[in-house]
């Protein structure tokens, strides 16, 4: 099996006196999907944060291709090429598709925009993911479907050519087409090689698409195991604290 | 908000090559009906008030026989430049979603300590103007230090201002106090004029800077193989600012005299104005500073995540605008002529309101610093228009106010048909 590009060891976070995250190990391997479940509140989003730096981990390791990181600031994590598409996807209304893929990294010449190649690149990487829904990339964000607008935050991910894309509830509000098609995204993404984290409460998403799932309960992770060695009904059981995963078991 | 709405580029034919569309496919034909259906949604930018513009105009020319006179267009500019000025400055601090309401007093305030110390300390005139715009820049960076760092809303930040300035007023200049002007080359601002060639000269020079960023974006388009749209537009819009601007040159030309003295030219603050148009819509158009702007009034989070430095951002724009606030309070004591105490008490509210008129959002994201150039001339015209129609002057701000409330149900309205909600952010 491949080296994990991600991994975490006794991960702790607490706001307060509430610990959200009781010491998580977690993995994420490149070219391959990992879903990370777990019920509202078990700390998911807490989780993915400290990866992108914008919410420090009080302790434990995380390591980068092996070797030990430290995210402190989304600078840190983007980087090293770990790229976020938050459950609100962050994206700025009043700024078109381009607008809203460069932000942050825009192209100039001479201390200003290149217009034309950030717009070439951002209709190559879109047309890449095979998107064929958007009209013009001059459209703003604020006129783009749910679907869309997932869509445009991914392919930002993608232009910055990241090595792990995490998605949080990608799916969460979005229709049946719509939910397909960005599925089909989170797997194109993965046969480019990127290791890509999928948040979801549908397990049914899950199973289509990821390799791995990992399951939080309560701020713990209580179970990592490939999606070929596993049930729904196991699944739902570890999320819902009735089930305990042990590892020398699955295999049987 | 996330609803489906009609597809600004629906109008425009598929793109021929490989990529997705830019919305500049297609002729001129195409491009007007895209900008038809973008009206319609709602993003009417300016339009409502350069109609509001043309009414008030045609209205006061036919109420009055003085209105369309060389001798009030000039006038009306040199009254409507501080005005403009303090809009343009507000723009900064409103794209954020901010406000600063010591803008007026911000002027002000720098004016008197400006006369201060050219009359009693006997300071280079120069000199002191340059302490005047670091004053304005102090400012600007102490208002931008409570509002960006400490977290005080910028509304209560410079109300404490507003007041606090007044009060600096009256202790630098003394009640009651009040300073001629004795320096030739301030009162020039206002009261004198280019020379004829000069008008024309500075009408060559916009009109060439047009096209020459035209033309720019478009090389720099062609060479990453994007879609450029029609040249056709690029001269007809050329075309619009060399004709509107010429007329505009041409009138200024005459001689708008009473006296055997000729009066002719464009006000020398006409140009002064349009440069820090020129150069503030190209920095937010075409820099990264100004993109920040942008993003941070659109979705601060967004941008945050993004790696903007949002507290830089909203420090910034407050340095911004003061700066141009020292520039409408000099404009306004070149105007008058003199400095007493209460300079720039009653003018920021009337720049917010050119601002919204001109079809800028409070709620930050979105306007241009022509928008509050336009809206600052609506509201000119109307104080303008009824100061020579002799009614009292009160009439006056009853009407901007109605004007105000009027441009912000139209922005409303074309929204909420838009299939917008009306109480959107
Ligand atoms: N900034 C914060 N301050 C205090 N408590 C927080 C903060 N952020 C998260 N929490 C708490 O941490 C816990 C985990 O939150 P988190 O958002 O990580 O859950 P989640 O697994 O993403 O849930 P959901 O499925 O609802 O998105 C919750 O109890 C939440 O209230
Ligand atoms: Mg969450």
């Amino acid at each position: 099996m491949d080296a994990p590009i991600i991994e975490l060891t006794g991960v702790t976070k607490s706001f307060g006196p509430v610990n959200v995250l009781r010491g998580i190990e977690f993995r994420a391997y490149p070219g391959k999907v990992t879903a990370l479940v777990g019920d509202n509140g078990a700390g998911k989003s807490t989780l993915i944060k400290g990866l992108a730096g914008v919410q420090p981990y009080d302790g434990g390791e995380v390591r980068f291709d092996g070797e030990p990181v430290e995210l402190t600031h989304p600078r840190d994590a983007s980087r090293l090429g770990i790229e976020v598409v938050y459950q609100d996807l962050a994206l700025c209304d009043n700024l078109d598709i381009v607008q809203n893929m460069f932000l942050g990294r825009e192209e100039t010449v001479a201390g200003t925009f290149d217009e034309g190649r950030m717009e070439r690149q951002s209709s190559e990487v879109l047309r890449s993911l095979n998107v064929r829904t958007v009209k013009s990339v001059r459209q703003k964000v604020a006129s783009l479907s749910g679907g869309q607008r997932q869509t445009v935050a991914i392919a930002r991910a993608v232009l910055k050519k990241a090595k792990v894309v995490i998605l949080d509830e990608p799916t969460a509000a979005l229709g049946v087409a719509q939910t397909e098609q960005v599925l089909n995204l989170v797997q194109r993404l993965a046969a480019q090689g990127v290791a890509v984290v999928i948040i979801s409460h549908n397990l049914q998403d899950v199973f289509k698409v990821a390799d791995y799932v990992s399951v939080l309960y309560l701020g713990t992770m209580v179970a990592e195991v490939p999606i070929a060695q596993t049930t729904y009904d196991d699944v739902i059981g570890y999320i819902t604290g009735s089930k305990t995963y042990t590892p020398s078991g699955a295999g049987a | 908000m996330t609803a489906n709405t009609p597809n600004t580029t629906a109008l425009i034919p598929e793109p021929q090559n490989d990529l997705i569309g830019s919305g500049q496919e297609g002729g001129v034909a195409d491009q007007f009906r895209a900008w038809g259906s973008r009206l319609r949604q709602g993003e009417m930018g300016a339009l409502p008030a350069v109609a509001g513009f043309v009414v008030l105009s045609l209205l006061f020319t036919f109420l009055s026989p003085y209105f369309l006179t060389e001798r009030n267009f000039a006038n009306l500019l040199t009254q409507a430049a501080e005005l403009v000025m303090l809009g343009m400055a507000l723009v900064f601090v409103i794209l954020l979603g901010e406000i600063d309401l010591s803008a007026g007093v911000t002027g002000g305030l720098t004016m008197c300590i400006w006369v201060v110390l050219t009359d009693v300390a006997k300071v280079p005139w120069f000199l002191a103007l340059l302490i005047a715009f670091a004053a304005g820049l102090a400012i600007g960076a102490f208002i931008g230090f409570f509002v960006a760092r400490i977290g005080i809303p910028s509304f209560v930040v410079t109300l404490g201002l507003f007041l606090g300035f007044q009060g600096l007023e009256l202790i630098i200049i003394g009640t009651g106090g009040n300073y001629q002007i004795q320096t030739p080359a301030i009162l020039a601002i206002m009261n004198n004029n280019l020379p004829v060639w000069g008008g024309w000269l500075m009408l060559a020079i916009f009109v060439a800077l047009s096209l020459a960023t035209s033309l720019w974006d478009r090389s720099r388009r062609t060479a990453a193989e994007v879609p450029n749209g029609p040249m056709a537009l690029v001269w007809i819009k050329s075309g619009a600012l060399l004709v509107l601007g010429g007329i505009a040159v041409l009138l200024l030309n005459q001689n708008r005299s009473s006296s055997i003295i000729a009066i002719q030219g464009v006000p020398i603050v006409v140009p002064v104005v349009l440069t820090v148009l020129w150069l503030g819509t190209f920095v937010l158009d075409r820099t990264k500073f100004g993109r920040y702007v942008y993003a941070v009034g659109g979705n601060a989070e967004a941008a945050r995540r993004s790696g903007v430095n949002v507290v830089l951002i909203r420090f910034l724009v407050f340095v911004i605008c003061s700066f141009l606030a020292v520039g409408s309070g000099l404009f306004s004591a070149a105007r008058v002529g003199s400095i007493d105490a209460t300079a720039g008490k009653d003018i920021v509210l009337s720049g917010v309101a050119a601002a919204v008129v001109g079809g800028v959002s409070l709620f930050g994201g979105r306007g241009k610093l022509v928008h509050a150039a336009v809206g600052a001339l609506v509201i000119a015209v109307i104080t303008n228009g009824l100061g020579l129609l002799n009614l009292p002057s009160g009439l006056n701000n009853v009407i901007a106010g109605g004007v105000l409330i009027l441009a912000a149900t139209i922005d409303a309205l074309s929204r909420l048909r838009a299939g917008g909600s009306l109480f959107r952010r």
